[in-house]
């Protein structure tokens, strides 16, 4: 059984967490994931959750809290954007490397200055090596469902990695479109309870989490979380399967759009996926082989996976809603490197698009794709939408 | 019940031998009292600092007990977290027993960048405990200044110069901004006499919601103090009134002690070294009488919150 609704993207993690029911959230709010904490602290004044809601004073001390429950044994989930992620950063590659399985609700939005609301990844991308897993999420349907993959592949014990569930602030976070629900029975069942290892509330086991490692220890511990990430992909894959079969929704690491037979293809993540989607239908229908693939799992990166899809392309185009200041843009560096490896030189395009939450058009897809079409191929990178 | 040092003597404690602080410290002093008298399982967690670095050396670990560290502004937002978690796992029945939630963080650690989450725990009402093991710097990483520092000390960040003689500014008041969050319990004190730590730290653990005990260790290594004059500095703080001991039980202010005479601040500044420049020349003069002047002015408003007087023998 499942029910259709319309709602946002916000409201589409929120609710994913009122049925996940985690026994502690602590958040802050920052726009555009405000809604989250908004929106599931009404369902804990209602009695809808048995959580324990920690209305912490900073986003500094909600990750600082959501670390110190999830090491007690707790089921932990928070949500946080831009600024609020930026002052997290300390403790986010802390979290993994204590092994804390926290599902995070990532609302991407840029980094100041200037300040501003709107979607970009620069916020999610600054936090790309700090050892979470990172998925980002074209829709709303895919974010909640996401959020309750996210529970399971976090908590595996063979991965116990804290997760980022990212989507594109207003973009996605406020746009209202209908999301089927799976029930809360149903919920419950796929996540089942959590089954800590080594939690700090077991008096009668001592444990200690935080010991200094210094030049003799840190570097084998660093290489178990390697070890770690590399099981992601596998128990990703076997968790997507289950959900697929439970709701028919498919989630694969890397999402194909008509990519089989393109000689040119864009690669791209999130919301914008959509446009890129829309124009390769187009372009199709006046004959010109293209494709799209987006990213869903970025971190770890799923470099077979992308190779294999983009080998028998004659050029591509990488698309990144972030730029890297004085050095290519990070998803152009990882597909670039992924091709590189697999001992595939395909002419590669590189373009910046929508910082700030400027809009990304089909004429804006447009442009890349005739580009790869028309063959001005350049390793200098290029910008979509902006006025120079 | 009243507390037997007899009982406690022969109890496990919390914190074990071949931690690796220095000879003389007072911070493991005040960690083992503190910990000696409560009755409950404890879980610990701390700030980062010299406690926290010189007890959990991987693959060693000086805790008995449960212990967390992450960083070295959390300390308030940990302890927050590990209770929440306490609280929705004891009532779906995952956690049983009852346990206790202790937080040390150092001066830096509290005063300074630890402050606002030490704040926001407070003024959300969890359960805990939270005590500052105040050695008036920044000494894990070479005695910078911190805002507990005493004025005139001479610190690296704030070093007695040909011109500046050591830190400016006198030191915030820790234990008073705490009890002006109204919580339940909030004391000061220090390590001269075992029973001071044992009493306060079980009272403020026995109180449902925060409580904050604000303990005054000193650093040999820092104050330049001979490390067998732990117990006499602490007892000289106290004599001097620059440590006055006291409690805030409910919004009640309590004074520990009264002096019997006024000491002079010079008899507690004499057996350290980051105060001997202070002996030298007029402008350490001036610096040693501002001091005795704040530290006179702190006494009477701390006799003014208890609702004493203070009359000293000539
Ligand atoms: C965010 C951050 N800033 C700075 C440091 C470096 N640091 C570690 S411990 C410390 C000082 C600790 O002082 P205090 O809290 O008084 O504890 P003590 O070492 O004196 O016992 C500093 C500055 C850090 N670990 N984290
Ligand atoms: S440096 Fe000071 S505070 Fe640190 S262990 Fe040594 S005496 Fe104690
Ligand atoms: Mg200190």
């Amino acid at each position: 059984m499942s029910r259709k609704d319309i709602t946002s993207g916000n409201w589409a993690v929120a609710e994913a967490m009122r049925q996940i029911n985690p026994d502690v959230v602590a958040a802050y709010p920052i726009t555009p994931s405000t809604d989250i904490p908004m929106r599931f602290s009404e369902f804990v004044a209602d009695g809808l959750v048995d959580t324990n809601l920690v209305t912490v004073e900073s986003e500094h001390s909600a990750i600082s809290a959501c670390l110190a429950a999830s090491v007690s044994g707790a089921r932990v989930m928070t949500a946080s954007s831009a600024n609020g992620v930026a002052l997290m950063h300390e403790i986010f590659p802390i979290a993994a490397s204590y092994r804390a399985p926290i599902v995070f609700g990532l609302v991407n939005r840029s980094l100041g200055a200037p300040i501003n609301i709107h979607c970009d990844h620069s916020d999610s991308m600054a936090e790309r090596d700090s050892g979470w897993i990172h998925i980002y999420c074209e829709d709303g349907q895919e974010v909640y469902d996401t959020m309750i993959m996210g529970v399971r592949i976090a908590e595996h014990k063979d991965v116990l990695l804290p997760v980022f569930v990212c989507q594109d602030g207003f973009i996605t976070s406020h746009c209202f479109e209908p999301v089927e629900f799976m029930e809360d029975d149903e919920v419950q069942a796929f996540i089942g309870e959590r089954d800590p290892l080594f939690p700090l509330l077991d008096i009668d086991n001592p444990v200690a989490y935080g010991s200094l490692a210094l030049t003799d220890y840190y570097f084998e511990i660093k290489r178990q979380q390697v070890e770690a990430m590399k099981h992601v992909e596998r128990v990703y894959k076997e968790v997507a399967q289950e959900f697929a079969k439970k709701t028919g929704r498919d989630y694969p690491v890397v999402d194909t759009y008509r990519t089989d037979d393109a000689d040119h293809i864009i690669v791209i993540m999130s919301s914008a996926a959509g446009a890129a989607k829309d124009t390769v239908d187009s372009l199709r229908e006046r004959g010109h082989k293209v494709g799209c693939m987006r990213i869903r799992l970025f971190r770890p990166f799923p470099a077979a996976a992308i190779v294999d899809a983009l080998k028998d392309a004659r050029s591509i185009a990488v698309l990144d809603r972030a730029a890297s200041l004085g050095a290519p843009a990070p998803l152009f560096t990882e597909i670039k490197g992924a091709l590189y490896d697999a001992g595939i030189h395909i002419p590669t395009n590189t373009y910046v698009y929508g910082l700030g939450g400027r809009d990304f058009f089909p004429h804006n897809a447009e442009e890349a794709f005739m580009d790869l079409i028309n063959n001005k191929m350049s390793p200098e990178e290029r910008y979509l939408g902006l006025r120079e | 019940m009243a507390i037997r040092i007899k009982d406690l003597v022969t109890k496990e404690k919390a914190m074990r031998q071949g931690h690796r602080m220095c000879p003389g410290c007072g911070a493991p002093t005040a960690v083992q009292q503190a910990l000696l008298a409560v009755e409950q399982p404890v879980v610990i967690t701390a700030a980062t600092g010299c406690l926290e670095v010189s007890t959990t050396i991987y693959p060693f670990n000086a805790w008995g007990v449960p212990f967390l560290h992450s960083a070295f502004e959390n300390a308030g937002a940990s302890v927050s977290g590990i209770e929440a978690a306490y609280v929705a796992l004891k009532k779906k029945g995952k956690v049983t027993k009852d346990i206790k939630f202790v937080a040390f963080g150092g001066d830096g650690g509290t005063y300074d960048i630890g402050l606002q989450a030490l704040s926001g725990a407070a003024e959300r009402g969890h359960d805990f405990t939270y005590i500052c093991y105040n050695n008036q710097g920044y000494m894990n990483t070479g005695a910078q200044r911190s805002s507990a520092t005493p004025k005139g000390a001479n610190t690296s960040t704030a070093p007695a110069g040909k011109v500046i003689p050591g830190k400016i500014q006198k030191p915030k008041d820790l234990t008073a901004i705490m009890a002006a969050h109204h919580i339940p319990y909030v004391a000061q004190t220090t390590i001269h006499n075992p029973m001071e730590v044992i009493e306060k730290v079980k009272r403020a653990v026995e109180t449902p919601g925060p409580a904050f005990v604000n303990i005054l260790t000193p650093c040999v290594l820092f104050w330049r103090l001979e490390p067998s004059l732990q117990r006499e500095i602490c007892k000289l703080a106290v004599e001097t009134r620059i440590w006055p001991v006291y409690e805030v039980i409910d919004g009640q202010w309590k004074l520990g002690y009264k002096p019997r005479k006024r000491v002079p601040v010079e008899e507690f500044f004499k057996p350290q070294g980051r105060f001997r420049h202070l002996f030298k020349g007029e402008a350490g003069q001036s610096v040693i009488e501002a001091f005795q002047k704040d530290v006179d002015e702190g006494w009477e408003y701390l006799l003014k919150m208890c609702g004493e007087t203070w009359e000293p023998q000539a």
